[in-house]
């Protein structure tokens, strides 16, 4: 009599409120659950697996017909990777994109969302959406269009810049101009997404705090330094972080624009990977450098959860 | 006493300007506005403006506005090239994978945050984790898939891998977390089962929020590039940007006129779906964090 009483409690503390038959609840549950996880299975979940088992391989054109049968060989992929000049150069030439583009692309988008949230009352959703419109934009039409502004002797750029008395450089076609130009065009692109979301985060900033601040004389620089920064360093971090991950993908750009070049200067990683997979079929080759990307991002988004966590 | 009610607006002026000067102030932040916004706009209109000048036009020195307007390039656009085929792939592909999406993840969305299910937490964690994924890492390996399949160069190979994204499910969840439980309890007092739940009760109080998915999931598709870019090979396949950037780089490349008219037809459709839904757009972005 005792033991099934005792079973029975013990089901009743483990789950309180659950139905009395749990596997109902079950069938329900994947019933809602299971069109999405059928889809995220077989296109998502496997293919992140399968990319890192395919990195170990020396998978090309001719193992389509019959994938299983490629030849695994070790590391070897990571170890040519290491000796290779050219991945070397996408993996400088992604970091220039990202270390100089994240910090411009976010203070000028803390710079418009600061100048829009004070003492800007009238053309405010002009203001919002006309920031706003690249974000929303083909990255390819934008890259077209720019490559025409660009362009040294039909462009808008070069035409300004000889209207000053200045020869413009050919940008795009100049080893040393090509980045900076890219660049200047993903600035351009994404400052008003880091506009909006600092928006959002200045919102929730006390006004009683500028209110203190105008009171012991800040003046606007004093309290956008002593009350800005610090209220929206979590926004700050997030944003790093998000559009690190963003720009570490760099790859219409160079696509439209330069095509990697000149003398590989604007080649990225993403770049260098599609060329490998599918311009020279080395797919096994491809696989190991899109992981070494995948690992990069990884552990950025890593290093955030880690930042947040000890920061509240 | 009457200089009290008259003090005090005065913290307020202080709260949306500290410091002196505030008009003088003003006027700089209009200025450095209005000047970032000719920035912003600037490449939009020499786009346009391109787009309807003569190929003579592109021979001279550069000027902003055409000599003659013209719609030539459009028209080449339409006739000499498959325009109105690319637009409609473009078109299919982006509402296959938005409707997709609108089914999928508020499904699931609602079972992670309401319901109680065994390999709920796995499955949580497992679409979390790839948020951040980078795009590239499924690549090869889902061309390979398709190429099993047969489905290279076909809509199910361009619209399959996109039909359940994770950001949907973040953001559905996110929503779902916040529906009073009270609410559903109700209507399962009524009798009414899970599924009569969610469609009667959830879904209409979802709409909002299934707006601000279907506009971002169209946006994210209808500009995507990497992928349709491997998986449309043959020319009746490309979407607009695989077919933008495929002149671009190639025979027509220095055909500016008819570039400019084909980046109009991409970014046209985008203007006017964000001008028509920009507070879902920008509200939408702002609360996640997340572009789609």
């Amino acid at each position: 009599m005792t033991v099934p009483a005792l079973a029975q409690r013990r089901t009743a503390e483990a789950a309180p409120s659950a139905s009395r038959r749990p596997w109902r609840d079950d069938l329900v549950g994947w019933a809602f659950a299971a069109p999405f996880v059928i889809l995220f299975v077989v296109f998502l979940a496997f293919p992140i697996l399968a990319s890192f088992l395919l990195s170990f391989t020396s998978f090309g054109l001719r193992d389509i017909a019959n994938p299983v049968g490629t030849s695994v060989i070790g590391i070897k992929n990571y170890v040519d990777l290491f000796a290779d000049p050219k991945f070397w150069k996408a993996l400088f030439n992604t970091f220039y994109f990202v270390v100089v583009g994240v910090p411009v692309t976010l203070a000028i988008g803390l710079l418009i969302a600061t100048a829009l949230s004070r003492g800007v009352t009238r053309f405010r959703t002009a203001f919002r959406v006309g920031y706003y419109l690249p974000v929303i934009t083909s990255i390819v039409a934008i890259a077209v269009v720019w490559r025409f502004l660009l362009n040294p002797d039909a462009g808008l750029i070069n035409m300004l810049l000889s209207g000053l008395g200045i020869k413009g450089p050919a940008w795009l076609a100049d080893p040393v101009f090509a980045m900076p130009s890219i660049i200047a065009m993903a600035v351009w692109r994404n400052l008003g997404f880091a506009m909006v979301v600092f928006l959002a985060g200045l919102q929730t900033i006390p006004a009683q705090l500028y209110e203190a601040a105008g009171i012991d004389g800040a003046g606007r620089w004093q309290a956008f330094r002593y009350v800005t920064i610090p209220m929206l360093r979590p926004t700050i971090l997030f944003m790093t972080v998000i559009t690190t991950i963003g720009y570490l993908q760099l790859f219409e750009e160079p696509f439209v624009m330069t095509l990697g070049g000149p003398l590989d200067s604007t080649l990225s990683i993403t770049m260098y990977m599609y060329q490998q997979g599918f311009t020279f079929f080395h797919q096994g080759y491809a696989s190991a450098i899109a992981y070494v990307l995948f690992v990069i991002v990884a552990l950025i988004a890593f290093l955030q959860f880690k930042f947040l966590r000890s920061d509240e | 006493m009457t200089a009290i009610p008259a003090a005090a607006p005065a913290p307020a002026a202080t709260i949306s300007a500290p410091g002196s000067g505030r008009t003088a102030g003003n006027r700089w932040v209009y200025l450095l506005l209005v000047g970032g916004l000719v920035f912003m706009v600037g490449p939009f209109l020499w786009m346009l403006l391109g787009s309807i000048k003569p190929q003579a036009d592109f021979l001279t020195a550069p000027t902003i506005l055409p000599s003659v307007p013209t719609t030539d390039n459009y028209s080449r656009l339409f006739n000499q090239l498959d325009f109105p085929r690319f637009f409609f792939n473009s078109s299919v592909i982006a509402l296959a994978v938005t409707v997709g999406n609108l089914v999928f993840c508020p499904m699931l969305g609602y079972a992670l945050a309401k319901l109680r299910w065994r390999g709920k937490r796995v499955i949580m964690g497992l679409v979390l984790a790839t948020l951040m994924v980078p795009a590239g890492i499924t690549l090869i390996p889902n061309f390979i898939l398709m190429s099993k399949l047969g489905f290279v160069n076909t809509y199910p190979g361009l619209i399959l891998p996109f039909l359940a994204g994770p950001f949907g499910v973040f953001l559905m969840r996110q929503f779902m977390y916040g529906v009073p439980n009270e609410l559903l309890e109700a209507a399962r007092m009524d009798g009414a089962n899970e599924f009569r739940v969610f469609w009667s009760v959830v879904v209409p109080i979802a709409t909002p929020v299934l707006a601000t998915l279907g506009i971002l999931t169209f946006l994210g598709n209808w500009n995507s590039f990497l992928y349709p870019l491997v998986m449309a090979q043959e020319p009746q396949m490309y979407t607009l940007p695989v077919a933008l950037a495929t002149f671009a780089t190639g025979q027509y490349q220095a055909d500016h006129g008819m570039l400019m008219a084909g980046s109009v037809i991409l970014v046209v459709p985008v203007l006017i779906v964000f001008i028509l839904f920009q507070r879902w757009i920008t509200e939408g972005i702002a609360t996640t964090g997340l572009k789609g």
